[in-house]
């Protein structure tokens, strides 16, 4: 479904991603874990025209995908919650789930914000507040329903459990698990390596914009070298 | 005429400036919003649209709308082709770069507003047949009735489109965190051409009213009257929409007032010393967000 070729990614001329090369099947739930600036963030960015790659394909349903503009992208069903939340603070509840359907027609929206509503109960208690009110565990719940608003066909989460306390966090994956239940194909973005190698059926581990390690969740989690560096033990 | 019909008449006359001033404020607010960009070239845009106004009031005077029309579309075509042409390659170069070309933008249309029309003011045929209008005691201009009354129209579909529109929600969106906004699927080059686009013919409606009541053009006329509306997006907040009306009126009743207790010739001094203390005093300004500062 998503297939990254060789792309090469700079700040400047900064070398950051380099000759990286994964992909994503169809139903699948991957994820890409890795130490804080091994670039997935990058990664990310740069699969969803933020950034461009310096050389490399990127191939989403059998069309190349890297010099298409963002917008173009989110509306093929290639759409990314980013990392840190990233709320419209000045926008209500349900201003920002309607920013998440932009690309979608407008009568569909009102219906889509219910089920949203009725997955997070809490958001529909606050929809006409402004989001920078919320709290960070509620604002990480809108940034899971913005993202849900799009229907994407694949969804890239970009640590999405970053800050939360254990019981949110368990939380967010319950709605990863959900979503993929529905048909969403996920390419998940980690630190929590533990939590997310368990939902995921395979997993790449990057080290300094390389990939240094792959396989099925299970093979990761039970990897020695994956162990050590990334759960602790 | 008595002393309250005065002031009533000074009140009327300073809404009327202050209009003009929103106007105009307003644009440098939703560029600056959008691009944090402090666009200088916002206020040669509305000579522009002054010259394009007396252009046709000189040539179908009794069709006053047609030079109205006229105005709002140059400025309109003019903002977005400025930002497609000269800002837009700067989107991702130093803040520094793009305040400079604006500078440099500002300069040619002067300039070749001067070679092709000469540095000398023309006089731009009144729009009005009524001149001025009775109320009670009161003998107002028209052309203050009006200008008060466009800005508030103007400002009420501003209001509404902002919010209440897709569009309006993508441009809020984009100014707050354009990334963002494009991972949600915004086309962010679409979004800041259209708030040029409003901007811009906010600016042509500015001119037309500043014609109105002072009825010459020139090349250099933008300078003082873009200075001025900038100092009423900074009182009011710079970003903030309803921030940008209240400085223009703000700046409009002080000018005029300090003109009637006859220190006319201090009135310029009077709104830069305005700027000097709200930058010292509360530089985000009345209705403004503190937000770190990336210009
Ligand atoms: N805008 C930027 N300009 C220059 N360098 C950057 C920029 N953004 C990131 N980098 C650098 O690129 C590298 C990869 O950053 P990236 O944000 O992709 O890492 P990450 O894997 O997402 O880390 P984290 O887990 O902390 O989010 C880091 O060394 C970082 O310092
Ligand atoms: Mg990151």
């Amino acid at each position: 479904m998503l297939k990254v070729e060789n792309i090469n990614v700079y700040y400047d001329n900064i070398h950051v991603i380099k000759n990286l090369s994964f992909d994503v099947n169809d139903g699948e739930i991957v994820t890409l874990i890795g130490a804080n600036g091994a670039g997935k963030s990058t990664t990310l960015k740069t699969i969803s025209g933020i950034l461009r790659p310096k050389t490399g394909n990127i191939v989403f349903e059998n069309e190349e995908i890297q010099s298409l503009a963002p917008h173009k992208i989110v509306s093929k069903g290639l759409v990314q919650v980013p990392e840190g939340r990233r709320m419209f603070q000045n926008l209500t509840v349900e201003e920002n789930l309607e920013m998440g359907a932009y690309t979608l027609p407008k009568g569909e929206i009102p219906d889509m914000i219910e089920d949203i509503f009725a997955r997070f109960p809490r958001l529909k208690e606050r929809r006409k507040q402004v989001a920078g009110t919320l709290s960070g565990g509620e604002q990480q719940m809108l940034a899971m329903g913005r993202g849900l608003m799009s229907r994407p066909k694949l969804l890239m989460l970009d640590e999405p459990s970053m800050g939360l306390a254990p019981l949110l966090v368990d939380q967010v994956f319950d709605i990863i698990s959900e979503m993929h239940a529905a048909g969403v194909t996920i390419l998940l973005v980690e630190q929590n390596a533990s939590m997310a190698l368990q939902v995921a059926d395979r997993g790449y581990v990057l080290e300094t914009g390389k990939i240094a390690l792959y396989g099925s969740g299970k093979e990761l989690s039970e990897s020695e070298q994956v162990k050590k560096a990334y759960l602790g033990g | 005429m008595s002393t309250f019909s005065l002031i009533i008449k000074q009140i009327i006359n300073g809404l009327q400036l202050g209009s003009i001033f929103a106007l105009v404020a307003v644009g440098y607010s939703m560029v600056y919003g959008i691009i944090r960009l402090l666009n200088f070239a916002h206020c040669d845009i509305i000579m522009v649209g002054a010259y394009i106004a007396w252009f046709f009031m000189a040539n179908f005077a009794n069709m006053p709308l047609i030079a109205v029309a006229a105005s709002i579309l140059g400025c309109t075509l003019l903002g977005v082709t400025i930002e497609k042409v000269a800002y837009k390659p700067l989107r991702s170069s130093p803040r520094i770069s793009l305040l400079i070309t604006a500078i440099g933008i500002s300069y040619l249309l002067e300039n070749t507003a001067q070679l092709m029309l000469g540095a000398a003011a023309k006089k731009v045929p009144g729009f009005f047949t009524v001149e001025t209008i009775r109320i009670g005691q009161v003998t107002v201009s028209t052309a203050s009735l009006v200008t008060i009354a466009v800005l508030a129209i103007s400002m009420v579909l501003l209001t509404l489109l902002v919010q209440k529109t897709k569009l309006g929600r993508a441009m809020r969106a984009v100014s707050e965190d354009a990334e963002t906004a494009q991972l949600m699927g915004t086309n962010i080059n679409g979004t800041i051409s259209f708030t040029f686009a409003v901007g811009s013919a906010l600016a042509g409606i500015g001119s037309v009213l500043y014609c109105c009541a002072y009825p010459q053009v020139s090349p250099t006329m933008g300078s003082m009257l873009g200075l001025k509306a900038f100092v009423a997006a900074v009182l009011g907040g710079i970003g903030s929409i309803p921030g940008a009306m209240i400085g223009g009126f703000m700046i409009g009743l002080t000018e005029v007032f300090v003109s009637a207790i006859g220190l006319s010739t201090w009135k310029d001094a009077v709104v830069f010393l305005i700027l000097i203390i709200i930058l010292l005093v509360k530089p985000s300004g009345i209705l403004g967000k503190t937000v770190s500062e990336k210009v």
